[in-house]
This record gives structure tokens, C-alpha cells and sequence, in this order.
């Protein structure tokens, strides 16, 4: 077995099932790949023939229209063709089942399937079942449970670097309910990939995982001394349901204590960004003059995003079969 | 192994280039990165007041599938309206044909052209494609299995040397 499902046995990204245990200058290549995609969205035509005649298949086992639509927009700009598979099913949908659909998907000559899927390690699961079985076939995760979402990382780091231009004195906080964010893990792993020394994590005891320190993360329960000298804010979004679970009293409550507003941002680094992963909760998490302000790159990144899809999609396209 | 005096056949380039376009509205395109080394000394020789327009023919090639993605991609751009404009693209060595090919493509996805004339520094033949230069520096023989490569200086002296082709 290799030890990383993700490469071949060249140490080319085969498939994109996480950030944790990516070799940094594979994570380099996507952002710098990722560069020469930003400008064909301004050109007379927006597609380039990367991936003509190639068939992705979305596979969404959990609803995420955005999340979709991006990959979607993404490999169309490749000039593949893109199938969308809606397959919300109840949780007690059965492994068995999600092979069987694989295998008839690659009976249809797929190509790549990006997976979206409510339980952890389902994207894992695929790749390893196409790799005995279809070992040209590449396998994107587009968030899975609460383990990882990589596109979304590496949307971010973009957006960090493009900003911030380098990644070797940064300090960024990552603000909310890192306990059940797969974006927060997929940011840690990238932020400390690339060598940031100030990771930090934000948040009431209740959503703060255990473990963080292990990861080389900061912890801090009061937001203005988290954020104090932040150059880059990750808010994330709370989750509704987190509510009725008791972890946390109310939104009210919440966002008294964890809101991101201008007074409070103003404890960060002047000239500090402002990121969330969408879409936003205004008065939850975040407050509307500072969704809206000038440090906020919130909708950047969804631009970004596009970009750094296609670098991921043409670079596990264009390495070697698996096995 | 043996060297081309690159800056003699660049002056012969120049020459045919000012006497064949004299008069026209070029706008200039350069295939990264000997390609846009040539075009910024030819904008400046011709005096061509748009700037050069770059081309990463990377996602336009068609050997993506036995070659995959080079890992260092760089972006394109061309800054200046590509529809009705008459391109001069610029690339340093011409053989297949086909990063012409890639080129052409990727030009016309900025726009169509009202025409495209091709300057290359040296073809070394073995077309794969029915694609012929507008201006050339200079024609040379070459065995398929020796590569020539232009290089630039610290001083911007442009070198073309021929060295034996690693792997395929």
C-alpha cells in the first residue's frame, strides 16, 4: 500500500483527497498553475482545450450548490464535459452502494469524479476502489465530512498569498467552530505546509477540537487577543444545528462574544484580510460592516476559487495511471 | 556542443522583419520564453508602441495527454484588442509546427485577427504540420535527435546552442 493514497509512484498528484501530507512544492505548483488560469476569465473566450474530451462527473452525495457550481464552471473551462450526479441519499447509504455507483460511472468512461460526501474518508474510499479497478481515473474531494476540504484550502492560500505576497511571516487566525470545519483542518495543514509560524485557532472551548497544539496551532478562547496582530482573519461559518446540540447557547450569545466587528478587527494587524469560506452568516459570526468592509476578500476568494480548481484538475489530469 | 552566433542571425531576422512589415501595424506576440526575448527587441527595432503580448501555449497543446502539464506554467497575456489587429507572433526555433499551432488557437480565443505573419529565429525543418515563417533568421540542418536552444545573458546577449535531447 502507498503510504500517500494520493500520489503515484512517481510522486505525481494522482488524486486530491487532502492537504495533510502533501509535499509543499505540489501545494506550490497548484497556486503557481493556478496564476495562469486567473486572466482566460477576462479573455473573448473563457475556455482553454486542456481536458476536451475528458468527462467529469460531480458526485454529490451532499448538497452544496456553490461548492458544484465552481467545480462545475472549473471544468468546463477545461473544455471537459461535466455530468452532475445529485446523489443525496439518507446516511445509511451502504459502502457497497457507493462502489457499485463508481463502477457503473466508469462503465461511462469517466475520467475524474469530484466527490462531495457527509462522512470522512469517503473520497478516500473511491480513489483506492478506482485505483485496482480504473487506475486512469482521478478522484477530487470536494469536502468530506468533517475531515477535509482541499479545494477550499488552496483557495485560501491563494487568496493569502495574493495578497500577502509571502507566507514566511504571517500570522493568521482561523475564528469559529474549527471543531466541525473540514475547512480549518484543510487550512492548518496548508498554513503550516507552507511555513506559516503564527497559526492560531479562535473559539469557544465547546468547538475547539482537541489536539490543535500537535498540529502546531495557537489556541485562543477570547477573540480580541486571538485576532491581536492578525495579518490574515478565516471566519467560518456556524452551523445552525451547532445550536441544538448545546454546544453553544444562542447566536446572540455567539456573536457577542465571537462576532467579527470593525471594533473588533481593529485589535488585528492594520491592513489585516478578512476570508470566509461562505456562505456567511451576517450577525452570527461576522458583522455586515466588516462582510462588506474594506479588509473583507470574501468574494475574491469565490473568484480565486475557479482558478485554483482548474490548476488542481489539470494537474491531476496530466500525471501518470495509478498502480 | 556547437554554438550559432545568435545575435548575427537576430540582426538578419531584424532586417527582413523591418523590410517585409514596412508600413504595417504590427502588434507582436511572443511563445514564452525565447519568443518574447526576440519580440521586446523587435518592438523596440520596429517601434511598435503596444506592448508585447505573452503566450504560455501550455493548456494549448496537444500532447497534454502523453506529456501532461509542464510544471512551470506561466500565465498569458495580451494586453492589447486582438480582433482586427495584424499579429506578428515571434518564436525562437520553428520544427513541428505544432507550438504554432498551439499558438494560433490560444490567439484566437483573445480575438480574431485580421492576420497573423510568423517570425521565428531559426528553422531547423521537420514540419509536422503544413505551417511555413513569414521572416526567418536563418535556416539550418539539424538531426532530429539534437535540440536547439536560445538562452539569454546577464548583458540580454541572446546564445543559441545545440545540445543531444534527453529522454525521448
Amino acid at each position: 500500500m502507498a503510504s500517500n493514497p494520493q500520489l503515484n509512484r512517481h510522486g505525481e498528484l494522482h488524486h486530491l483527497l487532502s492537504i495533510d501530507g502533501l509535499p509543499r512544492p505540489i501545494v506550490e505548483r497548484i497556486l503557481t498553475t493556478a496564476d495562469s488560469f486567473i486572466n482566460i476569465a477576462e479573455r473573448e473566450v473563457k475556455n482553454v482545450p486542456l481536458l476536451r474530451g475528458k468527462s467529469v462527473f460531480n458526485l454529490f452525495f451532499e448538497n452544496s450548490t456553490r461548492t458544484r457550481t465552481t467545480f462545475e464552471i472549473a471544468a468546463r473551462r477545461l473544455s471537459a464535459d461535466v455530468f452532475n450526479l445529485d446523489i443525496t441519499r439518507s446516511s445509511t447509504a451502504k459502502g457497497e452502494s457507493l462502489l457499485d455507483t463508481i463502477d457503473n460511472l466508469t462503465a461511462m468512461q469517466a475520467d475524474m469524479f469530484v466527490v462531495r460526501h457527509a462522512t470522512s474518508g469517503a473520497p478516500y474510499l473511491i480513489a483506492r476502489h478506482a485505483s485496482e479497478s480504473a487506475p486512469h481515473v482521478h478522484v477530487i474531494n470536494a469536502g468530506d465530512g468533517r475531515h477535509a476540504h482541499p479545494t477550499q484550502g488552496l483557495l485560501d492560500m491563494y487568496t493569502i498569498r495574493h495578497y500577502k505576497k509571502d507566507f514566511s511571516n504571517l500570522t493568521v487566525a482561523i475564528v469559529g467552530d474549527i471543531l466541525h470545519s473540514r475547512v480549518a483542518r484543510s487550512d492548518i495543514h496548508a498554513l503550516t505546509t507552507l511555513g506559516v509560524p503564527d497559526v492560531r485557532a479562535v473559539g469557544p472551548l465547546t468547538l475547539l477540537p482537541a489536539g490543535l497544539e500537535q498540529m502546531g496551532v495557537r489556541v485562543f478562547t477570547k477573540l480580541d487577543e486571538g485576532i491581536r496582530g492578525a495579518d490574515v482573519i478565516i471566519m467560518l461559518r456556524l452551523q445552525n444545528e451547532r445550536m441544538r446540540g448545546a454546544l453553544l447557547p444562542s447566536a446572540q450569545e455567539y456573536f457577542a462574544h465571537y462576532g467579527l466587528t470593525p471594533e473588533r478587527l481593529a485589535h488585528a494587524k492594520p491592513g489585516a484580510i478578512v476570508m470566509h469560506p461562505g456562505p456567511m452568516n451576517r450577525g452570527v459570526e461576522i458583522d455586515s460592516r466588516v462582510a462588506d468592509g474594506s479588509a473583507a476578500v470574501i468574494l475574491p476568494q469565490v473568484t480565486f476559487g475557479i482558478a485554483v480548481r482548474m490548476a488542481v484538475m489539470s494537474i491531476v489530469a496530466s500525471s501518470a495511471r495509478m498502480q | 556542443m556547437l554554438e550559432l552566433d545568435a545575435e548575427t542571425i537576430y540582426r538578419a531576422l531584424a532586417a527582413r522583419a523591418r523590410e517585409s512589415f514596412a508600413g504595417a501595424a504590427l502588434k507582436l506576440v511572443g511563445v514564452h520564453t525565447g519568443g518574447v526575448w526576440l519580440a521586446e527587441r523587435l518592438r523596440r527595432e520596429l517601434h511598435i508602441e503596444a506592448p508585447v503580448g505573452i503566450l504560455d501555449v501550455s493548456f494549448y497543446r496537444d500532447d497534454f495527454d502523453r506529456s501532461g502539464l509542464k510544471p512551470d506554467v506561466r500565465p498569458s497575456q495580451i494586453a492589447f484588442e486582438v480582433a482586427g489587429s495584424h499579429i506578428l507572433l515571434v518564436d525562437d526555433v520553428l520544427n513541428t509546427g505544432r507550438t504554432v499551432r498551439a499558438a494560433m488557437n490560444e490567439i484566437f480565443d483573445y480575438g480574431r485577427p485580421a492576420r497573423i505573419d510568423l517570425a521565428v529565429l531559426v528553422d531547423r525543418g521537420g514540419r509536422e504540420l503544413p505551417i511555413a515563417a513569414t521572416v526567418v533568421g536563418a535556416t539550418i540542418e539539424v538531426p532530429a535527435d539534437i535540440g536547439v536552444v536560445l538562452t539569454r545573458d546577464d548583458d540580454q546577449r541572446l546564445h543559441l546552442t545545440m545540445e543531444k535531447r534527453s529522454g525521448e
